[in-house]
């Protein structure tokens, strides 16, 4: 028995979600006396770091050809490892990666399955997770009965902690089938923190009034270290990329901050931004129906409060 | 070129959520559904676009009880061939994926679209556990699909950027935004759509691995605090030794 938890290597690096994941397989293992093992699919440097957050084990597939997504192999492969350390829990990251393979690993284990999980299991009474539904607007508590259980963790939930060294690597190589597809091309951008991850978030909506006025948002983000979020208008005319809008029918995030610049808060954007641990809203319209969610307003100009908040912002981190 | 669109139903966006009173089930009474606006303006409309193209059938299939049928004929008054809905009251996604995948088995699609997830439970499974039952090939978050008759290139969503890549054969997508453009179904096709056929078929019973225990609503914000736009420096003040999160 114990628990396995894919820790992704985009471009051959972990990442914080890696060590969350590693850490949350960690914290099941403690509570049903199991341990955790880690397996890595691809080039990845280091592998052995993940036993800092829990991994006592680390399974290297490292077959060249898992650098590239394929859905089809990375169930093959995670199927494979998990059936060969007898693992009763599956624990993938709620990303792009993860989602792509959690439903085919339930249907290929014959497990059960809950996607976005954020909170540890209780297991006095059965498996229970909670997750969040209705786009934030509740949670459920969902029991999975089946032997084998696949999760994905959504980002931010659960800290990672270091609680150990390196762990020992076992290379293994795994039958992968005959693939149908060819990967051509990648077009990712480099050193910025994906929303799902992002722990800090500066986003603004229409009341931007064009993508021309958008420097005083970036620079904002920049001093924060913050990734930049968009509504959904602002995406569907072109003024931002389409993968930074969020809201019900975009991205839904969980970070510690989100500031939002001249958005108005619509039910729908909402759903996607209100697990955030702290709300900054910059509006001038006193009226704006994003102050009832928020924990910290100000009304006023954006214009003005933007490049204001970005000098104090600095002022903040040169003394500190 | 056949395409198989997977549609479900979802509470409309403002929807006030609440629950029975003992929290076990979500209290249905006075919502509105709609069909689920991944499935609808982007797997639907993207898969009526390809049909158009190449020729071909579209049929839109829904796992679920008799009330569905109004969100299966919006499907069809937007231009969907035909439809099936599986007469079964799902209470997990791998229900409905089991029931897609015995349909659509051996039907010879070249296609199946599902949306990127429902906007309800947002478990964006089904559509991975279709293909997976099927062995076939699974894109999730497709933003661009082209098919040339014999080669598709698809265009996923992945952490920061796009992945694009080829297949041959069948295989299924999850769409998401930027695969096509939302339409709006005309008099003529709300029309045509009470003629075309929607065929009922029993579902299976599937196992119940997973059960929704209870539900609960998230804590209440303490109430917005004003800031001074004169004073940004308290702003940062109260983020750093009130929220703590700068
Ligand atoms: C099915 C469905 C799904 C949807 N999904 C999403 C989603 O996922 N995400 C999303 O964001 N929306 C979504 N929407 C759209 C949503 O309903 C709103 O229309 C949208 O969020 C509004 O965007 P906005 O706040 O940027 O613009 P607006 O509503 O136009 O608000 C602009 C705000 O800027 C303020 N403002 C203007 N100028 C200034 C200034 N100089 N200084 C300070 N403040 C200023 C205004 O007071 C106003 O409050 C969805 C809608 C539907 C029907």
């Amino acid at each position: 028995m114990s628990v396995l938890v894919l820790a992704e290597s985009p471009k051959g690096r972990f990442k914080k979600a890696a060590q969350e994941v590693v850490h949350y397989g960690y914290q099941v293992a403690q509570m049903t006396g199991s341990e955790c093992i880690a397996v890595v699919l691809g080039s990845a440097d280091n592998p052995e770091s993940l036993g800092i957050y829990g991994a006592t084990k680390v399974m290297h597939v490292s077959d060249s050809s898992l650098d590239v997504f394929d859905t089809q192999h990375y169930i093959a492969a995670v199927k494979q490892i998990a059936e060969q350390v007898g693992a009763t829990v599956i624990v993938v990251n709620h990303s792009a990666t993860g989602k792509s393979i959690l439903g085919g690993l339930a249907v290929k284990l014959n497990a059960g399955s809950v996607s976005g999980v954020n909170t540890l299991p209780v297991i006095t009474d059965g498996f229970r997770v909670k997750k969040n539904v209705f786009a934030g607007k509740a949670i459920a508590e969902i029991q999975v009965n089946s032997d084998i259980k696949v999760l994905s963790l959504m980002g931010n939930s659960v800290p990672p902690v270091e609680v150990g060294s390196a762990a020992p690597v076992e290379v293994q190589t795994v039958t992968l089938p005959k693939s149908k597809t060819v990967v051509t091309g990648q077009n990712t951008v480099d050193g910025i923190v994906p929303l799902p991850e992002a722990e800090l978030v500066v986003s603004a909506g229409r009341g931007m009034k064009g993508p021309e006025n958008w420097g005083i948002i970036e620079d904002l983000a920049n001093v924060l270290g913050a990734t930049t979020a968009c509504s959904r208008p602002v995406a569907d005319t072109g003024w931002r990329p389409h993968h930074e809008h969020v809201g019900q029918t975009g991205v839904a995030i969980r970070p510690n901050l989100y500031i939002a610049a001249g958005i108005s808060g619509a039910i729908q954007h909402l759903a996607g931004v209100n697990s955030s641990k702290t709300i900054v809203v910059i509006n001038k319209d006193p009226e704006a129906p994003f102050f009832k969610a928020a924990d910290y307003g100000v009304c006023a100009d954006l214009f003005d409060v933007v490049p204001a908040l970005t000098e104090s912002l600095k002022r903040f981190k040169e003394s500190n | 070129m056949k395409v198989l669109v997977c549609i479900t139903k979802t509470p409309e966006t403002t929807s006030k959520i609440a629950f029975t009173a003992d929290n076990t089930a979500f209290s249905t009474e006075g919502i509105s559904y709609i069909m689920n606006p991944y499935d609808e303006w982007y797997a639907l409309v993207r898969a009526l676009e390809l049909k158009e193209q190449h020729s071909g059938t579209v049929t839109a299939i829904n796992v679920g009880p008799a009330e569905n049928d109004v969100i299966i004929r919006k499907a069809l008054a937007i231009g969907a061939d035909d439809a099936v809905r599986i007469d079964t009251d799902p209470k997990s996604s791998k229900e409905v994926a089991v029931n897609i995948a015995a349909y659509a088995k051996d039907k010879g699609f070249d296609m199946i679209f599902c949306g990127k997830e429902s906007i309800d439970y947002s478990g964006a499974e089904v559509a991975g556990m279709v293909a997976a039952i099927l062995d076939l090939p699974y894109f999730s978050f497709v933003s661009k699909l082209d098919h040339d008759g014999q080669t598709a290139t698809v265009e996923r969503d992945i952490e920061g950027g796009v992945e694009v890549a080829t297949v041959s054969g069948g295989f299924v997508i999850s769409a998401s935004k930027g695969l096509a453009e939302q339409r709006i179904p005309n008099m003529r096709g709300i029309m045509m759509a009470k003629r075309k056929p929607l065929e009922v078929i029993a579902g299976q019973d599937v196992q119940e691995d997973v059960s929704t225990i209870s539900y609960s609503l998230p804590n209440e914000k303490q109430g917005v605090k004003m800031i001074d736009a004169e004073n940004m420096d308290e702003l940062v003040r109260l983020l750093h030794e009130e929220a703590k999160v700068i």
